[in-house]
């Protein structure tokens, strides 16, 4: 078989989805740990330290490119595989099936990703573009993002607007992580159980975390 | 068990053939017994369609044990009707009380196109079935039914997977009219034997190839097929699929 | 004039001396030779995977819309095979002799011998196919014991044995087809044989979805379409089982042999109403570990759980002490019947007995459990807990399926359970090649008459479908394909094919341009109410002569006042059902009219006439140990040939299981 098969095939565009999305799922401990320096109470020293070598340094960066590509093929694939998955039932029912045997999230990881999208789009605006066209897109001179979330997080709608888009992650991660490790092939029951109890843990926690920094902002915790 | 009567009100899809648009048909049925099974009821509703010349309504059904794997309705909104593990021949009307309206649809998947009424082509599983759905040993060929024991466990697990009665309400159930429970119990039946051990790669890689032809969609595990299998066949078989399938195209040259 | 073709030689040299100098045909001339296999159940599939296997141009057909929908599907307990894994003294001798006599010596010697041979290969074929059958703990094959033998002997998977040998078999040919050597017809249903110069070489068949009328050509043809159990209406078999292949085998000259040897199932869901479509079984397995009872007190409206031990009569038990409640099945039915018709029978129908698993579940499984897990004295609910947890290994599937249809858990009350029609011995006659008495024709499995004699044993069905199929026809075909090497295939534009399609046609729109008032549905229920109440458990003269004239009158009423809804060139399952009833109702006739001949008891078939004085059935060997093959000579009437059987080594002995 060759590769254009094995990841053209249904399993194999799931495999994308699975393998990218753990890779998504990696970069989100990363984030959400740098993130939680801002709770160092060091009027964001820590954390721009952190960002600092985050952008200045030439591995982090090497890096990000990965990260964009795993997003976009994340993203591009998954929308492919709904509208293809979509398309395999011409016509509907007139009793929809709704929540009787599977997870409203579970069905709706589409919508999900797409709201997590436009939220992405937002804060990829807010922080990422202008610091890194500031950088001109090379290892240049950062901008202080400390005081730019300060600045951001005053907006009460674009609080919100954070909020919503962690909560939206957290019904996306609640049925990707395990979903993710099924398509990668576990199947040991005793494994899938703790990927589960690790699913909920994690689809709770980081979003969580994300969610508490424009609070703990507008809110003037730090 | 006490029974009682119930008069119902059917909505039925009705289809002349392929071709034809079709749409829902609305029927009253009266003195149904708590004591009949669905298809029983269906029955009586069709002696009277056709005492009155009116064309019947056309369903898949045989062995009327839940066995065989005929039978197919879509009941309100779920693939068998309201009950667990069940299929719709073992449905049984005491699932119902005097003044309910059931719906009763086909099942719906490109890959599952209507012939008449309620009856679809499975025939798509069955050339899922030839890709690879079976160990390659010419009769006479086999050794002594014990020369090569089985563990107990995977035996069992085998077996339960092996007790899907390709019915199709899983590609009813799944939002994206996906095959993979189907796949997934066959290759996980033989996977789980020393038997089948020869043939694993292949078989894994050309049955999903077989069904991506047929048209089915890709697995996104909501578990909508686990919840509605008549055998409660476990989607845990579908994981296995994908760890066979991964790399059985991993190590193919 | 009846040949059977049994090979000289003693017996268990038969079969090997007959395979030693059969006729081969050569691989080459097999890719040249085509074979028709109506009917995919156990005996089609394994016949169509096998011949193809070997080479041979394979068309199979069935009626249902996948070939896996077979009704051997649904077939619960097991398959027998003188393996003797056990070492608890079984042989294939053994088993070819419990065979016999469970048949009550109405069946050929040399075939059932035959089957019990082949019975291992069977079970090694099967296993090498991925079937997963029940292990034991080291991983080797479980076995269990089955109604009517003294050993265990049976190989099963839960209670969903055929399932798992049908897929087998399915798998085996669905490979096949892939492999181009079988062609697979589904939704199409065989109408008639075609004949030319004395030779089946071929079929005419409806296509189900679209109505047309296709014709097939076939150097040999194969009917392998199963039992006739439904000319009872109710019976176990599947909603579509029915005898239209096997009938216009006979209308075309087949003989068709013992027809009223049916088996009337001991342990099936009663009847709960007029709406009934179909009995369903439950596993005869289950009289390994649940007691039968009625109450000792006529009319008794206590529920089960508050009738005393003391009060109980443990019939079976009580009657044959030495069987108890592993009688045979024809036996343990009319003992039901006879308390039933006492005024003893259970249940709102009063037409029912008890199977109590209890006992069992407490004093076998639940005890053992407990020493396993070294629990000293357990109480009884410990025992019950942990006896459940084994019987829910073993038959789960069928308590589930029994609370499903009942709505009463099995596991707390006892089952409430009546005779039902359930296998049919009879069928078309062949001799030992399973070829008709119709050159080129062949039948397998139920749909012949062969190895069960007057009564089948459990387990053994699933064993002579796959017999016939994988082990049997493989060999015998060969000595007829030998001879035809130099036949080309016949176009179907030949005179016969034409013919025979334009009879089909025929036949379909005189049925269609009836148009009376009465359903196709109707019908079939007089129909078997005639036959259950007249030629069912309990059979007389002046019955089934009754029987019949009011069987010809039906007839005679169907033909003039059936409604029949649809068109002829579209999918019309009513129309596909008028045409089985249409043969039900003649096979019905000829059913009476055998067992009105047999002026004997046997097997399942029990003329009221022939009974000892406890009320046990009478075999009269001296004047009915003989095959009844009927031959069709038009309406209403047949010519009766018979077959003698001679027992040299399972010497006729009445059967006794006091």
């Amino acid at each position: 078989m060759k590769w254009s098969e094995m990841f053209t095939s249904s399993i194999g565009k799931k495999l994308v989805m699975s393998l990218t999305g753990i890779f998504l799922i990696l970069f989100l401990i990363v984030h959400v740990s740098l993130n939680a320096c801002i709770w160092a109470m060091d009027g964001g020293e820590m954390f721009n330290k952190g960002a600092h070598f985050m952008g200045s340094n030439v591995v982090p960066r090497i890096l990000e490119v990965g990260l964009f590509a795993g997003l976009l093929l994340h993203i591009i694939q998954g929308f492919m595989l709904e509208f293809q998955n979509r398309s395999k039932r011409r016509q509907g029912y007139a009793v929809a099936m709704g929540s009787k045997g599977s997870k409203w999230y579970s069905r709706s990881m589409g919508i999900l990703g797409s709201l997590i999208l436009i939220f992405l789009v937002v804060h990829i605006s807010d922080f990422w573009f202008p610091n890194r066209s500031n950088q001109g897109f090379l290892l240049g001179e950062e901008i202080n993002l400390y005081d730019k979330m300060q600045v951001t997080f005053q907006e009460l709608w674009v609080v919100i607007l954070y909020i919503a888009g962690c909560i939206s992650l957290a019904w996306h991660l609640l049925h990707g992580f395990q979903s993710a490790f099924r398509t990668l092939g576990v199947s040991n029951k005793k494994y899938l159980a703790l990927l589960n109890a690790t699913g909920i843990g994690f689809s709770i926690i980081i979003p969580f975390v994300f969610a508490m920094m424009p609070v703990s902002f507008y809110m003037g915790w730090v | 068990m006490e029974h009682y009567m119930m008069n119902l009100t059917l909505k039925v899809w009705r289809q002349k053939n392929a071709n034809d648009k079709g749409g829902f048909e609305s029927y009253p049925v009266k003195n149904i017994s708590s004591e009949m099974s669905f298809l029983e009821m269906i029955d009586v509703l069709n002696e009277e369609l056709i005492r009155d010349g009116k064309d019947p309504i056309a369903f898949d059904h045989d062995c009327r044990e839940g066995i065989c794997g005929a039978c197919s309705m879509y009941i309100d909104g779920r693939p068998h009707g309201p009950w667990e593990q069940n299929t719709t021949c073992q449905l049984h009307m005491r699932a119902y009380k005097d003044g309910d309206t059931i719906t009763i649809e086909p099942w719906r998947a490109n890959a599952f196109p209507v012939i008449k009424d309620l009856i679809v082509d499975r025939s798509a599983f069955d050339r899922i079935i030839q890709a690879g759905g079976y160990i390659s040993v010419n009769t006479g060929n086999a050794v002594d039914a014990n020369a090569m024991p089985v563990e107990k466990d995977k035996a069992d697990a085998a077996f339960a997977a092996a007790a899907c009665i390709g019915c199709g309400a899983c590609v009813a159930a799944c939002k994206n009219s996906s095959a993979l429970l189907f796949v997934s119990a066959k290759v996980s039946h033989l996977a789980l034997l020393p038997q089948g051990s020869p043939e694993r790669k292949s078989r894994a890689l050309n049955m999903v190839a077989q069904m991506d032809k047929e048209g089915f969609g890709a697995c996104t595990n909501t578990g909508a097929c686990e919840a509605v299998c008549p055998k409660g066949i476990s989607i845990t078989n579908i994981a296995r699929l994908n760890a066979e399938f991964s790399l059985a195209a991993l190590v193919s040259q | 004039m009846l040949d059977s073709k049994i090979p000289a030689g003693p017996l268990e040299q038969k079969w090997v001396d007959y395979k030693g100098h059969v006729k081969l045909v050569n691989p080459a001339n097999k890719r040249k030779l085509e074979v028709i296999v109506v009917g995919t159940g156990l005996a089609g599939a394994s016949a169509a995977a096998a011949l193809g296997e070997l080479g041979y141009k394979v068309k199979a057909f069935c009626f249902q819309d996948s070939p896996r929908r077979a009704h051997s599907i649904a077939a619960q307990g097991g398959i027998n095979a003188a393996k003797n894994y056990q070492n608890d003294g079984d042989s294939v001798f053994r088993l070819f002799y419990d065979t016999v006599k469970g048949g009550d010596y109405r069946a050929r010697e040399a075939n059932v011998h035959r089957l019990a041979e082949v019975s291992v290969n069977i079970i090694d074929q099967c296993v090498a196919q991925g079937v997963p059958f029940a292990r034991e703990y080291g991983g080797l094959l479980n076995n269990r014991s089955f109604g009517g033998t003294q050993v265990k002997r049976t190989f099963y998977a839960a209670g969903q044995t055929g399932q798992q040998l049908l897929i087998g078999a399915y798998q085996a040919m669905e490979r096949q087809v892939a492999l181009g050597n079988v062609e697979m017809f589904s939704r199409h249903e065989m109408l008639d044989v075609v004949m030319v110069d004395g030779k089946a070489r071929g079929i005419i068949c409806r296509n189900l979805v679209n109505g047309e009328l296709e014709r097939h050509f076939g150097h040999a043809v194969l009917l392998c379409t199963g039992g006739y159990g439904n000319v009872f209406y109710l019976s176990t078999n599947a909603m579509g089982s029915n005898v239209t292949a096997a009938w216009k085998a006979h209308k075309k000259g087949a003989f068709f042999g013992n027809p009223c040897f049916t088996q009337i199932h001991p342990t099936c869901i009663p009847v709960s109403g007029d709406h009934q479509s179909k009995l369903t079984l439950m596993s005869e397995s289950l009289r390994n570990d649940g007691r039968i009872w009625v109450p000792k007190k006529k009319d008794d409206t206590r529920k089960a759980n508050e009738i005393p031990e003391e009060e109980r009569d443990y019939y079976l038990e009580r009657r044959y002490p030495a069987f108890g409640n592993l009688v045979p099945r024809d036996v343990a039915s009319r003992a039901a019947k006879e308390r039933c018709d006492a005024g003893y029978g259970v249940g709102t129908t009063k037409q029912a007995v008890y199977l109590d698993f209890k006992y069992n579940l407490i004093n076998k499984y639940g005890k053992t459990e407990a020493g396993k897990l070294g629990i000293e004295n357990p109480d009884t609910e410990t025992l019950i807990r942990l006896g459940k947890e084994v019987v829910k290994e073993e038959y789960g599937n069928l308590f589930d399926m029994y609370e499903k249809i009942t709505g009463e858990n099995p596991y707390e009350v006892p089952m409430r359970i009546y005779p039902a029609v359930h296998y049919t011995m009879g069928g078309l006659w062949v001799d030992y090649e399973l070829m008709t008495n119709v050159k080129g024709l062949y039948c397998l499995g139920e749909a012949n008459f062969s190895d069960h004699g007057a009564n089948r044993l459990g387990a053994s069905a699933l064993m002579q479908g796959l017999a016939d199929g994988y082990f049997v026809i493989p060999y015998t075909i060969g000595n007829y394909l030998a001879d035809e090497i130099a036949t080309k295939p016949i176009p179907t534009s030949h005179e016969a094919f034409v013919q025979t399609e334009k009879a089909v046609a025929d036949r379909i729109s005189t049925l269609m341009n009836i148009k009376g008032k009465q359903t196709v549905e109707s019908f079939h229920k007089r129909l078997g109410k005639i036959m259950w109440e007249k030629c069912g458990m309990a059979r007389n003269a002046q019955g089934l002569q009754e029987a019949i004239t009011e069987i010809q009158q039906l007839k005679k009423e169907f033909w003039s006042d059936v409604k029949i809804p649809g068109g002829i060139n579209e999918m019309n399952p009513e129309l596909d059902k008028a045409g089985r009833v249409a043969d039900f109702i003649e096979l019905g006739e000829l059913m009476c009219k055998d067992a009105l001949n047999r002026n004997e008891s046997c097997g399942g078939h029990f003329r009221e006439e022939s009974q000892t004085e406890e009320g046990e059935a009478k075999r009269d060997d001296v004047n009915f140990a003989y095959v009844a093959a009927w031959e069709y000579k038009g309406e209403s009437s047949w010519e009766l040939h018979k077959e003698n059987l001679e027992f040299e080594i399972a010497k006729p002995t009445q059967r006794s299981y006091k």
